[in-house]
């Protein structure tokens, strides 16, 4: 008699409960989201198209840089706008800020605990003190980007429609180069670590649908199309071809599914869908941890987070030379024109692709908004993964704790950021 | 001495504020060594002895509890009372436990349109409350404004608290006075808005340094002269029901912003 249930999952942004509860010979399994409903998309409603992105940066404070960029490029798709190719440089700078600092915090700091057998990465300090000070050097490589570059890494203040605020100097842009140098001999050292604990990493396989941008000039973060690894692009624009949101009763964040009954995005979704575009070191990282792709194991999430934080770092160095190799102007801030109409921001953020739609009034005030979040994407895939996981697990004769720890573990491997999607975890585990 | 007891408590927000004291990255192993962690749900799984699960009822006793998000649901207004009946000091972190925050922007709406417009029929399931400073509940000891908080605010009160020095004083200033002695351009003078003139400072000016205006995040100071900033604002091009709209960002829980009743529904 299964009776499994994790009240808010640990080491994870957000509440989320697991439920595994077997009545009448039936299991029934759960991921339930009860974080307290935010109403993003009603606040938003009537608010002048320049305080929008300052405003819903605040769904997270994990992925607020990601959030502010979906914003702007929803509102520049909206008044057809077009930024400066020093902006745009900016802004993927900072979209890398953000990637790193949040990988770091998740791969390194949330996730690797599961891994390595300990409760915390506290708990770590004392026996893998240098591994522990690269993570902390990363997170802090990653805040240091977006603090320079978005005035600020939680809540981003300067990156506006039009351009940045503040146009960092020469001197400060050649610090940040050789704060990432260093962040390359940190990341190495972290794909080492990650190497050795790949035997404990479970080897769950599930056929799974993968979304995310694709962009033809390069690995897709602020630019690019929709693509589907189950086959098929859209244009940014068309997303609702492939997400199609809906409600559970159980959970205050919504749902999606395209082609099966679910579909996974992040990290992982990113590399299958992508690999090619990436760094030749991050292709290199990718060997050393084992990955293949087509890679269907959920766990590998985690090992592509550190894939990707290899190839943000040596992108971030490349930007700042060509950057600098141009000369930094001071552009000022390019007013839009003002128009009824609607707009599309799609960005990859660190737990997937995520779709700011806005709609606008001849004033440029929001008529209507839909956000789609990327952990909301992927609740019903982590709710699919545990009805193929659980039969297995009971076959072969786990505990309830076993269980619960491993499910639990499977759910912080997707990173769910659960502010962001309430739009949360448990687990209930009760054996009928 | 025995280290004091911390917990770290979240509700409606987005888990900025307790990202905050993660990003205080070089100082983060020191102040980890001088308290004792009891409840952080977002960083930790339980230490060996406790209740092996934390269940978001439950509430440890604290010696300091950290607080982030606002109050906005029933299950909410509960979960707080006890934890301040377990916790000896409770600090209120961010605008959002401060001051009811972004997610007051909602109070402009009716509770049942909210909800209606996120999840349509299903909107029977969800339970929600206006957003209200989280002293409207229970006694706050101290307050860190900010969304998010700021860093170095909270570095400079923890340290002191852990002194065990009982007083916290919030600048009384607005943010106009730390942009002057930055020697900042004033952004108005760029043709942007600012409400720095009617904002609590501390945070050193944060936004017009990086060239760009105020956002109030921090709320009012005390006595603010808001009609003479709304001035201000229409002065410069913005139409009244905007720069009130810019005011209520995150002081719409807040007198006077509160009661500016400036219609602020879609047509």
């Amino acid at each position: 008699m299964v009776d499994v249930y994790v009240p808010y999952v640990t080491r994870v942004e957000g509440h989320g409960n697991i439920v595994v509860r077997e009545k009448d010979g039936e299991v029934e399994i759960r991921w339930e989201v009860p974080e307290s409903p935010r109403f993003y998309e009603a606040m938003v409603r009537g608010k002048p198209w320049d305080v929008v992105p300052h405003i819903t940066s605040r769904i997270c404070g994990i992925c607020a840089p990601g959030h502010t960029l979906a914003s702007i490029n929803a509102i520049e798709d909206a008044f057809n706008a077009k930024p400066t190719l020093q902006t745009w440089r900016m802004r993927k700078l900072l979209s890398h800020g953000g990637m790193i600092q949040s990988h770091a915090l998740h791969a390194f700091f949330l996730a690797l605990p599961d891994f390595a057998g300990a409760p915390s990465v506290i708990a770590m300090a004392p026996t893998h003190t240098e591994a522990v000070l690269a993570a902390v050097r990363l997170k802090k490589l990653g805040n240091d980007i977006a603090d320079l570059i978005g005035g600020r890494a939680v809540h981003p203040c300067s990156a506006l429609v039009g351009g940045f605020g503040r146009i960092p100097t020469e001197k400060e842009l050649l610090q940040l180069r050789s704060k990432l140098q260093q962040g390359l001999a940190d990341i190495k050292l972290m794909v080492d670590v990650y190497r050795s604990v790949l035997p404990n990493i479970p080897k769950f396989e599930r056929k799974t649908e993968y979304i995310s941008l694709h962009w033809e000039k390069e690995y897709p973060w602020i630019d690019g199309d929709v693509v589907s690894s189950e086959g098929g692009v859209v244009s940014y624009r068309d997303y609702l071809k492939f997400v199609h949101e809906w409600v559970k009763p159980y959970s205050t964040a919504k749902r999606a599914k395209n082609v099966f009954t679910s579909y996974a995005v992040g990290a992982l979704a990113r590399v299958n869908n992508n690999f090619d575009q990436l760094s030749d070191s991050a292709k290199e990282a990718a060997e050393i941890l084992q990955y293949k792709r087509p890679c269907y194991n959920p766990f590998y999430n985690n090992i592509c987070q550190v894939i990707e934080t290899v190839h943000c770092i040596e992108d971030s160095i490349r930007t700042i030379e060509r950057m600098l190799a141009d000369g930094l102007k001071e552009e000022g801030i390019q007013k839009p024109s003002i128009g009824a109409g609607r707009g599309v921001g799609a960005v990859e953020v660190p737990r997937g692709i995520l779709f700011h739609d806005y709609t606008f009034n001849e004033t440029g005030h929001m008529v209507c908004a839909n956000l789609v979040i990327p952990t909301n994407q992927n609740h019903e895939n982590i709710e699919d993964d545990f009805r193929a996981w659980v039969p297995k697990m009971l076959q072969e004769g786990r505990t309830d704790d076993e269980i619960a720890f491993n499910l639990e573990m499977l759910v912080r491997s997707y990173d769910p950021c659960i502010s962001c999607s309430t739009h949360t975890i448990r687990v209930e585990f009760k054996r009928g | 001495m025995s280290k004091p007891k911390v917990a770290v408590y979240d509700f409606t927000g987005c888990e900025g504020c307790e990202l905050q004291i993660l990003n205080c990255e070089e100082y983060l192993l020191d102040i980890v060594g001088r308290i004792e962690i009891v409840y952080w749900r977002e960083a930790a799984t339980p230490p060996a002895g406790a209740p092996n699960r934390y269940d978001g009822r439950e509430v440890v006793e604290a010696d300091i509890a950290l607080v982030d998000g606002g109050i906005t649901t029933p299950h909410d207004v509960e979960r707080i009372k006890k934890i301040r009946e377990k916790s000896k000091v409770l600090v209120a972190m961010g605008s959002c436990a401060c001051f009811g925050g972004i997610n007051a922007l909602k109070n402009d709406f009716p509770m049942e349109e909210v909800k209606r417009v996120v999840y349509g029929d299903m909107a029977r399931h969800f339970e929600t409350i206006p957003a209200a400073p989280m002293s409207n509940y229970v006694k706050v000891d101290y307050m860190l404004p900010g969304c998010p908080m700021v860093k170095d605010e909270f570095l400079k009160f923890f340290k002191s608290l852990l002194l065990g020095k009982t007083k916290w004083v919030l600048p009384d200033y607005p943010v106009c006075v730390e942009c002057k002695l930055k020697e900042n351009v004033c952004v108005f003078e760029k043709g942007m808005f600012c409400l720095g003139p009617v904002t609590r400072a501390g945070c050193g000016a944060n936004c017009p340094s990086f060239g760009v205006g105020c956002e109030g995040c921090r709320g009012l100071v005390p006595d603010p002269n808001t009609n003479a900033a709304l001035d201000v604002l229409t002065e410069r091009g913005l139409t009244l029901e905007d720069a009130v709209k810019r005011m209520k960002l995150f002081c719409n829980a807040l007198e006077p912003v509160s009661r500016l009743d400036v219609w602020t529904k879609t047509e």
